[in-house]
């Protein structure tokens, strides 16, 4: 009798289509008030910076950078808790060993893990974006679709990609993973320009801290959907959709990478198991 | 009374040990400066984008001590409602706790005095930084020290009660428990006006920040850390240093009431439905 056993590239993507089958599904039906409190923690946070600029007379379109940074916000927290410390709390749980021991990748795993998160974040962001801009009157200027989706879409695996070798690096942390997590968020909101025009900074600060992609992919997404946007852009929105291009490929390569290696060195060491509370 | 001192010293050294033994003392450190470094970067960046580095205004100042100060409703409120979430799920000792001889709110009060004093590194960190770089008008000399201190002291009888209060609901629940706590510092930091004044709200939202202790708390600690400065502020211009302290007491004084019955019924409740020791995996 033939075999039935799924091929390499079947068995990848169903556990791709497993690890975010309880994203997807346990936000949207088993969990519904995470969705409320995903959409209200950010809003509250957009509103306050909003007003802060209406209280130091900051130009209308200020808002409008205040709002969408606010929902890009949510796929960087995602990214922290949801990716980079994912594999730590599996750890915690006494998942990880199973994971390893499964017949499958653990790419598979972190991709699913992206995929699930991505979708689940998408929503909120797009709620927020919706909140703020009845709440605010934010004026868009939408030029080019197909180039939003372009920008979009590359920061999404830059940054997923990104979220992969993080969790990789964070297999080898204990107590201090959650202090880094909470440690990596006022910086990067701070440097990627999440509240004001990364152009702000110093060029070369910001150039820096373009290695985080949300930082070219928040320049871009600003210089496509608002008026003001191409006089405060830092790069042009090519050399922008370039450099998220190659973040892509470093990050999802490099993920591979370091996965592998910090998989060997977990089992070497024995921190698959190892759960110092 | 004996026990409560015991239970409340024990937890702020079992409290300063969580917060401070998970790395050495050289990240320790930097994550005490980068965090609040970071946070009140945003502000200044933001404002001196806009007015161009006007950083001697009054509302520059306003804006960045409510920031400062702000930093202590994460530590303490937050702070005493992590307890609750980290002894039961992560560390999953608080039914152990529960049952030795502590007094269990004055124990979550003292781990909120942990959080207070890595909250105080942040603020002073962040006061110094902003008298050393970006110009603030603080003058040791000028301060009215005793009006500092006990508006500060006020205020932090204030959080504590009120992470009382959330401690408590956060043992009544499972699913959101991470959510509560940022909840609440998220509506406060909007409405009690720390980093823009109540002014600049619709004024159908501008009532829900005269409710808020922290209101008047925050007026409180500019007015005592600026003087005269402080009085380019119109948000409570028409009140008195006395009278905010009587609106700030009062308040405080009914939310410690509220807490501590609260905190009761929600225990008692816990008890009951056997909510203590369960964990939840969330």
């Amino acid at each position: 009798m033939l075999s039935t056993s799924p091929t390499r590239l079947g068995l990848f993507l169903q556990t791709v289509v497993a690890r975010a089958y309880p994203r997807i599904i346990a936000q949207h039906r088993r969990e519904r008030s995470w969705i409320f409190f995903e959409v209200l923690l950010p809003m509250l946070a957009v509103s306050a910076y909003v007003f802060v600029y209406r209280a130091i007379g900051a130009p209308e379109s200020y808002v409008g950078f205040v709002v969408v940074g606010g929902a890009m916000i949510a796929f960087w927290a995602n990214i922290l808790w949801q990716m980079s410390s994912q594999l730590f709390w599996e750890k915690e749980n006494g998942n990880l060993s199973l994971y390893v021991m499964a017949p499958t990748s653990l790419m598979a795993i972190l991709l699913g893990m992206a995929v699930g998160g991505m979708s689940a974040t998408l929503l909120r962001a797009i709620g927020i974006v919706l909140l703020g801009t009845l709440f605010f009157h934010v004026q868009f200027s939408l030029g080019s679709v197909w180039l939003l989706f372009l920008t979009f879409t590359l920061t999404m695996v830059a940054l997923y990609g990104m979220g992969m070798m993080f969790s990789s690096l964070f297999l080898l942390l204990n107590r201090e993973a959650w202090h880094l997590s909470n440690l990596a968020q006022e910086p990067v909101y701070l440097f990627s320009g999440f509240y004001f025009p990364v152009k702000s900074l110093d060029f070369w600060v910001a150039l820096g801290a373009s290695i985080i992609p949300l930082t070219l992919g928040l320049d871009a997404l600003r210089q496509l959907v608002f008026a003001e946007g191409a006089a405060i852009g830092f790069l042009s929105v090519p050399l922008e959709l370039a450099g998220l291009a190659v973040l892509s490929v470093v990050f999802v390569v490099g993920s591979r990478r370091m996965l592998a290696h910090m998989e060997k060195l977990a089992i070497r060491e024995g921190r698959l198991t190892e759960s110092r509370r | 009374m004996q026990r409560a001192v015991r239970s409340f010293r024990m937890a702020a050294w079992l409290g300063w040990q969580i917060e401070s033994n998970w790395t050495d003392p050289f990240l320790f450190a930097v994550y005490s400066i980068i965090k609040p470094i970071a946070g009140a970067a945003i502000l200044v960046v933001m404002y001196g984008v806009i007015t161009q580095g006007d950083f001697g205004s009054p509302l520059f100042a306003y804006i960045f001590l409510g920031n400062a100060f702000y930093i202590y409703v994460g530590s303490v409120m937050t702070g005493i409602s992590w307890a609750v979430i980290e002894d039961r799920e992560h560390y999953q000792t608080i039914k152990y706790i529960y049952i030795a001889p502590v007094h269990f709110p004055t124990y979550l009060i003292g781990r909120g005095a942990a959080r207070f004093l890595t909250g105080s590194i942040s603020v002073v960190i962040t006061l110094v930084a902003g008298v050393l770089f970006l110009n603030l008008q603080l003058d040791p000399r000028a301060i009215n020290w005793p009006m500092f201190f006990a508006a500060l002291t006020a205020g932090l009888a204030m959080l504590a009660a009120m992470g009382l209060l959330l401690g408590g609901i956060t043992m009544q629940i499972a699913n959101v428990i991470y959510f509560v706590g940022d909840a609440v510092a998220g509506a406060l930091y909007l409405f009690s006006g720390a980093i823009f004044p109540l002014e600049v709200m619709p004024a159908w939202l501008r009532p829900v920040g005269f409710v808020m202790p922290l209101s008047y708390w925050l007026e409180l600690l500019r007015r005592s850390l600026l003087g005269e400065l402080a009085g380019g502020f119109p948000t409570f211009a028409r009140f008195s240093n006395a009278q905010l302290f009587g609106i700030l007491l009062g308040l405080t004084a009914a939310f410690t009431l509220i807490a501590a019955v609260a905190f009761r019924l929600c225990e008692q409740r816990a008890r009951e439905r056997g909510l203590i020791d369960k964990v939840s995996n969330y």
